[in-house]
């Protein structure tokens, strides 16, 4: 097999990967090499937004990136969402609101509700369910997860 | 005593005078898992790592059915980083495993036959997963392929060469009640199909194998639903005392019935004994589709005879639910399916005939609703059907049948639950439509979302009822005991189970019911494994009652040793104590003190198990007491038709369920919109698409999956009248969410186009064509 190695910087932090398998993804690196768990693999194809992460502002399932093609970008996983160890909001709020059952989809909502409310503050129920149509709830049927992004709205406009 | 819950605002309205506290019973409460779950430090059995660990991958079978000629790894093994190759030779115990017949091989074996496509062959463990994959390609397998059996009528009337020893047909059983020769003034027929859903949980199988020095025995980390089922299971494939196979619950990410089933534990077990290194395995989706077993395609004829003024005479039916080749739970899901074949509505008459059987299909199994989904949509349809014959609306039907306590099913046996069949029916009648669609429309409201597909001007709305009964815990005789620890240390109170907690809260549920018994709030959670008594499955809607009155008993068990002490420390007599919110009070003066401060050096320990009343089985009539409990909810669907292209939007499902009682609202709640949800899915848009035993859609892209753009508006209403017989008041709450809401659907569609629609899902070409 084909290995490089790269540093990849996540958080704000550098990771240094050594001998990688050129082919990895960077979901598989992020679990399995930086120790960054956080993000799931649930579809491996872009199908199902479980492993939503932000490269450069833009989000994007972290199963169809190769990890070594992202060494200069800046990427940020659930696990650099909240202050210092704290939870963010949006966090926050999904536990107060019951938007979280088995917990597999989570992480990738997580990131993806705080990437929508950053480029739309006031989004309508039309937009978030479009925005977040891109990640897969297996248990919730969404209900609680629409009421979680209306509190993170009214307490982030009140 | 209702809760109403208005979805469109999210605000839970509670009108019971004084509030519980939160984190008490009828209170929402923390979940202890939430913080890790939300930042993704939560352990999935996926995220199991261990020094050293090796991956692990399964070789399996492209052919339904052949015969298998040779196996040759030999290429395999020259690859560098190759560990282990294991087949069937390496299987050191029972080489064949199943939950109520053990007649699925480990590995299926030179000589014999591979029954569906997707059955393993090898395991192979490597040092990375792509070095698996290369071994996995590497290892030449010789087919002689056979001609699969697919039609599971071949399997009834014996046209079909046997494909197992044990024959093709799983059970046969038939349900002969009152006057099986009666005829109603009325009677109306159909025949229906239900495909083949998928349970699709987000967590992928995963499991880590960790072999104890010497390989005398293992500790498996593993995300499945029965800990204790799974333990037996392992050990008799390894050749191991049950002792020496220690598991642990993995963290799980949704379960739905797929974690029933063994799927890969006995592989990962089995490359970490042989090579003496952890092992992992974890699945990906496609292997998912073809690693666990699915809900049961089914075809129903059911035929209603009812009197003129619409009240049912006699039901009769035949169900074919096509197990696939392995067994599974096809017996019980069988029996699940005839027992619940007049729905929730008095009947006295009836003859039902139901098989289910082994084809090359992929095996089935259990999947929320067990057995019941499919009755379910049939007696729905049919209820539509009589409703029409007889002149009467959907809701009339319903309400001048719907069965009350007291009630006799067709089994002979007495409905001893509360059954407010009308109440469900009435309240959710009572919850507002949604507003008509305007004529200018945001057309992401329409049908097909964005993209103008839809012209406003041809979309019809439709509305449609469904009501369902649903067994609550396992049934036919079977003792689905619950077991917990309960120990008081010091005013700290920990808590010890092997119930699998799957996602639905049980983890939050047992901490509420310790902290309302006992009037602590400081409850820890030991680590769910087997190390204590089993607790059964985390399925058929049992765990709440189960292991909520198994812990709730060993609570008890404690809170009278505390009561106890505190007694001899006042020098008063105990029956004068009780527990009131997190005090204990003397009813005689008044004197209350915190729980935590009596408790104070005080050490209780208790481990009670909980069983519930014994069951029987069905007879040759299909006749006896064979379920435990029942649980009742109904719906109503508004759905937006556009008949040009057969695309549908559920705009709103409005359901009263018969929960019981409510103990943590929220959950209720979530346990309720996640049901629809799935309901939906089985109703327009899920279904695994086999053509010759051959899986056409093993995948997230053309398996389809509802989204937040799918979701419907849920307007929920819990029907609250305490359950006597159950430890808590409630009833489970899981399963009946997803069962009538699927022919809600489907009746609001029939009604928006006028077409008979008699399968599910309903694809766009059944409408549009």
């Amino acid at each position: 097999m084909i290995t490089s190695s790269y540093t990849l910087s996540v958080n704000g932090r550098r990771h240094e990967i050594d001998d990688s398998w050129i082919g990895e993804s960077l979901l598989y690196v992020l679990r399995e090499r930086a120790g960054l768990p956080g993000a799931k693999g649930a579809c491996e194809q872009g199908e199902c937004g479980s492993c939503t992460v932000v490269i450069d502002g833009r989000a994007v399932c972290s199963c169809l990136v190769m990890a070594a093609s992202v060494t200069d970008s800046e990427i940020t996983t659930v696990e650099g969402l909240g202050p210092d160890g704290a939870l963010s909001d949006v966090q926050r709020a999904f536990l107060d609101e019951g938007g979280v059952q088995c917990g597999f989809c989570t992480p990738g909502f997580i990131v993806a509700v705080h990437h929508l409310l950053e480029r739309d503050p006031q989004p309508s129920d039309h937009d978030v369910r479009e925005a977040l149509s891109g990640n897969i709830c297996r248990c919730t049927g969404y209900g609680r997860i629409l009421e979680a992004v209306h509190n993170v709205v009214r307490r982030r406009n009140s | 005593m209702t809760t109403r819950v208005a979805a469109s605002s999210g605000t839970i309205v509670d009108e019971r005078v004084s509030s519980p506290r939160h984190g008490s019973l009828g209170a929402n409460a923390d979940r202890p898992d939430g913080v890790a779950k939300v930042q993704g430090g939560f352990a999935f059995s996926s995220d199991m790592w261990a020094e050293n660990m090796l991956w692990g991958a399964t070789l399996r079978s492209p052919h339904p059915f052949a015969r298998i000629v040779s196996i040759d790894a030999s290429a395999a093994w020259r690859i560098p980083g190759v560990e282990s190759i294991v087949t069937s030779e390496d299987v050191p115990g029972q080489a064949t495993y199943g939950l109520i017949m053990q007649d699925q091989p480990v590995f299926a074996a030179v000589g014999d036959v591979v029954r569906y496509s997707g059955e393993p062959i090898a395991a192979v463990a490597a040092d990375h997963p792509e070095t698996c994959r290369r071994a996995l390609a590497a290892i030449v397998v010789e087919y002689e392929i056979l001609d699969p059996v697919v039609d599971p009528e071949r399997c009834i009337d014996g046209t079909a060469p046997d494909i197992h020893p044990a024959g093709n047909v799983y059970r046969h059983q038939r349900i002969v009640s009152g006057d099986p020769d009666v005829v109603g003034d009325v009677v109306v027929e159909g025949s229906y199909e239900i495909g083949m859903q998928d349970q699709a949980f987000l967590g992928l199988e995963a499991a880590l194998a960790i072999p104890d020095p010497g390989g005398s025995g293992l500790e498996l980390y593993v995300a499945t639903q029965w800990l204790h089922e799974d333990r037996k299971q392992i050990s008799a494939c390894l050749g191991l005392p049950e002792e020496s196979v220690r598991l642990v619950l993995g963290g799980v990410g949704g379960a739905f019935g797929a974690r029933e089933d063994i799927s890969l534990q006995v592989h990962t077990c089995l490359l970490a004994l042989r090579t003496g290194r952890p092992v992992r395995i974890a699945y990906d989706r496609r292997e998912s589709f073809y690693g666990h077993v699915h809900r049961h395609p089914a075809r129903i004829w059911m035929r209603h005879h009812a009197s003129r003024d619409g009240r049912i005479v006699k039901v009769e039916a035949r169900m074919v639910f096509d197990g696939g080749a392995y067994c599974s739970t096809s017996p019980a899901v069988l029996i699940n399916g005839i027992t619940h074949a007049q729905g929730p509505y008095k009947c006295d008459n009836a003859v039902v005939d139901g098989w289910a059987v082994r084809t090359n299909n992929p095996p089935c199994g259990a999947m929320r609703g067990f057995g019941v989904v499919q009755a379910c949509y049939a007696h729905e349809s049919q209820m539509d059907k009589l409703a029409a014959a007889c002149g009467l609306d959907p809701v009339s039907i319903r309400l001048l049948n719907a069965m009350e306590t007291g009630d006799r099913l067709i089994t002979g046996q007495i409905v001893d639950s509360v059954a407010p069949v009308e109440e469900c029916i009435r309240r959710t009648a009572e919850i507002p439509l949604p507003p008509d669609l305007p004529d200018r429309v945001d057309e992401r409201e329409l049908p097909g979302g964005t993209g103008l597909t839809a012209d406003r001007r041809h979309i019809r709305r439709g509305v449609g009822w469904g009501v369902s009964i649903k067994n609550l815990m396992y049934s036919e005789g079977f003792d689905d005991y619950s077991t917990a620890r309960c120990r008081l240390v010091d005013g700290i109170v920990s808590l010890k189970f092997a119930t699998a907690e799957v996602g639905q809260g049980f983890v939050m549920l047992a901490q509420q019911i310790a902290r309302t018994v006992i009037g602590i709030d400081e409850v820890v959670l030991d680590t769910i494994d087997t190390q204590v008594g089993s607790s059964g499955s985390t399925s058929a809607s049992r765990q709440t009652w189960m292991s909520g009155g198994a812990v709730k008993k060993a609570c008890d068990a404690v809170a009278a040793g505390l009561l106890a002490h505190e007694a001899a420390h006042r020098g008063v007599a105990v029956e004068r104590l009780h527990v009131e919110g997190t005090d204990i009070v003397d009813r005689d003066t008044g004197h209350r003190r915190p729980a935590k401060e009596a408790a104070r050096g005080l050490e209780l320990d208790e481990t009670v198990e909980y069983h519930h009343p014994k069951t029987e089985d069905l007879d040759e009539n299909g006749q006896g007491n064979c379920h435990v409990a029942f649980a009742f909810v109904a719906h109503r669907a508004v759905v937006d038709v556009d008949p040009d292209l057969g695309l549908v939007k559920v705009v709103q499902i409005a359901t009263a369920q018969d929960v019981g009682r409510v103990l943590n609202p929220v959950s209720c709640l979530g346990q309720i919109e996640g049901g629809i949800a799935q309901g939906l899915g089985l109703a327009v848009m899920e279904e695994i698409v086999v053509e010759n035993g051959e899986v056409r859609n093993p995948s997230f892209t053309d398996y389809l999956l509802p989204t937040f753009l799918d979701a419907p508006a849920v307007e929920a209403v819990f029907v609250e009248q305490h359950e006597p017989k159950s430890p808590l008041g409630a009833k489970g709450v899981g399963e009946p969410p997803c069962i009538s809401v699927t022919p809600a659907i489907a009746n609001a569609i029939r009604a928006a186009t006028g077409r008979e629609l008699p399968r599910v899902p309903i694809r766009p070409y059944d409408i549009c064509l």
